[in-house]
């Protein structure tokens, strides 16, 4: 025994040596790469010049590396985490509870178990997907607020466009940067759900629900960049940080409460007379309001998520009843899923790219003044 | 004569239809320092921005070390480091951290960028908070870090907006002086917009003098005086013991004497008046002049067994011109202001 212990004590620090000595091997070899030397110190211009293309070593680069340090270490991002990762725990937890109830009671639910974690609820707390609907505005909106104008503000601005890099460099590098932030954090958060998922029920994922799993994650990219993107604008339309981060809010509030209630006023006025519309009337009056109400971002999100996760849902617009007649109940494929959502999709990236565009434009027009 | 490495041609640059720079043609030589002076809204900040292609001009072309920088401001940031006024740091990163992220953003590898960043830190004194974070800095260290972060790229040419505005007058002196010795220690050309004149009179080689969008005059000191001041005499102020009539009569037949008049009787010089009243058995005599007559009229006064107390020659400096430019400033418009930016 003793001697065991001995040994044990004596081969620890032994251990930890080697572990030491295996590190400094690798990090040496890391340096002996191509790849590592260009950071070492051999820096003439006309070497640099050649830099110029690497990705690392760009501006463009150098400041998305510093936007996501920049990120990272902020308090502002440590909340907005420790927000989303307490609803995801909460919505997990509820999930799981009905989760048995509901193989239970329904056998041809057993499939796609895995994907139901984000889905359901018990009715005490919200599912995964509102969660992430209404709270995932707020994570955009927080990390893209105040992306250009406290930089102005602070007269960092000046400084950095006096560098040698294109003015639009910032305005990249900042997208990128909270994309990239957002992204991780969204990738290791659906990951962890699907583990412990998968270590609580003992039901391992099949393929078809990984895929499904990663696209709704990429849509949740879309949608958080959308917002991003909104933020972003407003950062650099107005002046003031606040201005910006109370717009932004309210463009989130408006579509996650008013939308709703102003599309029921509409849907009031405009409906046809129950006892003469015809069929098509009825029709045509569903489609007009599925139309007007696809307008909010909210919506896309939610029809785009609920039909990669639903496989079961196999259409987003009114049915007829002949249209269903015979129609087997039977789950979508994955690609069928996806190509019903991919309007919806295409409709978050356009928004997306809009509100990028808009800020582009307005930032290229602005002045670079000091702190004014 | 070293090579013109600023360029500037008929520029004019107009907001919301003032004109904010108008036709404003400036030559730079390598090398030297040039202090932009003029009242705050000159144009000075504008002006500079287009040097380094972050505005557009309007009208009339700009070259910088042989590049346009409308066109071309990349090459052009690379080779021009610009201190803006009132510069900002990441107040949470550290003194250290944002040169190196400047000197990252101008493609020096890591390493070699902190090296940097150490030796201009202790070149501009402050070594001492290389790892405190910005935010906690005075103006006076941000300002000098502002210094370091323009070095740190080893550029050509320094433009500086405003560099002491802010800052105590010791400080502004060490600033200065630090200014003027990394530029000689490092052949920089800097280029340094005002509206403080005492402390750009001591360290610039030319100024500029820029009033509403227009450059007044340019030159050394000594010559923008002698240009400006070209109509009026040499003023020189003798303190002395009581002077007769006749030592008077013979100092204003020096030749080039104009006038000399005793102080206290003239009464436009209430402060030297006083003076003369309390120290009985002194009196102040001013002489106007076209030459620098001093020498002869010391010796005159002396020889006539008077005593001599003091004798100052007023210079023309940068104050008289500033006042007579900045606040007279219309009629001179026309008079004074040197051809060039005139025509065209």
């Amino acid at each position: 025994m003793n001697k065991e212990a001995a040994d044990l004590k004596h081969s620890r620090p032994d251990l930890k040596g080697s572990l030491r000595r295996l590190a400094n091997t690798v990090r040496e070899g890391l340096r002996r790469q191509p790849l590592f030397r260009r950071s070492e110190g051999r820096g003439s211009v006309s070497e640099r010049s050649q830099e110029a293309g690497s990705w690392r070593t760009s501006p463009f680069g150098v400041l998305v590396r510093k936007e996501i340090s920049d990120h990272i270490r902020s308090w502002r991002f440590m909340l907005l985490l420790g927000i989303i990762l307490l609803t995801c725990i909460a919505s997990l937890y509820t999930a799981m509870n009905s989760i048995q109830e509901a193989i239970q009671s329904d056998s041809s639910a057993n499939e796609f178990v895995i994907l139901k974690l984000f889905t359901l609820s018990d009715g005490t707390l919200p599912s995964f997907i509102s969660f992430i609907g209404f709270l995932g505005p707020l994570l955009g909106i927080g990390l893209g607020f105040d992306a250009v104008n406290s930089e102005r503000n602070k007269g960092t601005l000046s400084r950095i466009m006096a560098q040698p890099l294109h003015r639009d460099a910032l305005l990249n590098a900042k997208f990128v940067a909270s994309l990239s932030v957002i992204s991780m954090m969204f990738l290791m958060l659906g990951f962890l759900i699907m583990a412990l998922g998968t270590i609580i029920l003992g039901i391992p994922p099949t393929l078809e629900e990984f895929l499904r799993m990663i696209s709704f994650i990429f849509i949740i990219i879309f949608y958080i960049g959308f917002w991003l993107n909104l933020s972003i604008l407003f950062s650099v339309r107005f002046r003031q940080p606040a201005t910006s981060a109370l717009s932004g809010i309210s463009v989130w509030l408006f579509f996650s409460f008013f939308y709703d209630m102003i599309l029921n006023i509409v849907s009031k006025g405009i409906a046809p007379n129950a006892g003469t519309a015809t069929v098509e009337d009825i029709v045509g009056f569903q489609n007009q309001m599925l139309w007007l109400s696809r307008i909010s971002p909210y919506t896309l999100f939610n029809e785009a998520t609920t039909t990669l996760l639903m496989p079961s849902v196999r259409n987003l617009g009114p049915l007829t009843t002949e249209q269903v007649y015979g129609a087997i109940a039977s789950p979508l494929p994955f690609g069928q899923s996806l190509l019903l959502v991919w309007p919806q999709v295409t409709g978050l990236i356009a928004l997306t790219l809009i509100c990028f565009a808009l800020s582009y434009v307005l930032f290229l027009r602005q002045e670079i003044r000091g702190r004014s | 004569m070293a090579e013109t490495v600023i360029d500037i041609q008929a520029l004019t640059k107009s907001y919301n239809g003032v004109k904010a720079v108008d036709q404003l043609s400036l030559q730079i030589k390598r090398g030297e320092i040039f202090g932009l002076l003029g009242p705050n809204g000159a144009g000075k900040s504008t002006t500079i921005l287009m040097l380094l292609g972050l505005s557009e001009p309007d009208e009339g072309s700009i070259n910088v070390l042989g590049l346009d920088p409308t066109r071309e401001p990349i090459p052009v940031k690379r080779k021009v480091g610009y201190l803006p006024d009132d510069v900002g740091f990441y107040e949470d990163r550290t003194g250290l951290e944002n040169l190196v992220l400047t000197a990252r953003l101008n493609q020096v590898p890591e390493a070699e960028a902190k090296e940097r960043a150490y030796q201009l830190l202790e070149s501009v004194g402050l070594q001492h908070a290389a790892h405190k974070k910005t935010g906690a800095y005075s103006r006076g260290m941000r300002q000098r870090l502002g210094l370091a972060d323009v070095l740190i790229k080893a550029p050509e040419i320094i433009i500086l907006d405003e560099p002491t505005l802010g800052i105590d007058p010791k400080g502004m002196d060490e600033l200065l002086a630090l200014i003027r010795s990394l530029s000689e220690e490092q052949g920089l050309t800097v280029l340094l917009s005002s509206h403080q004149l005492h402390q750009v009179q001591q360290i610039c080689d030319r100024v500029g003098l820029f009033v509403r969008g227009r450059l007044l005059a340019e030159g050394d000191i000594a010559s923008l005086s002698r240009s400006l001041f070209a109509d009026d005499p040499l003023q020189i102020t003798v303190e002395s013991g009581p002077l007769n009539n006749g030592l008077l009569e013979r100092i204003r037949a020096i030749p080039g004497v104009r006038h000399a008049e005793p102080a206290d009787r003239d009464g436009t010089d209430l402060a030297a008046a006083s003076a003369g009243a309390e120290s009985a058995g002194r009196s102040r005599m001013i002489v106007g002049s076209d030459t620098d007559c001093s020498d002869a009229i010391a010796r005159m006064i002396i020889e006539d067994g008077v005593a001599l107390f003091g004798l100052q020659r007023k210079e023309y400096g940068l104050d008289e011109i500033y006042h007579r430019y900045f606040e007279g400033g219309e009629q001179h418009e026309q008079g004074s202001s040197r051809p060039e930016t005139q025509q065209a």
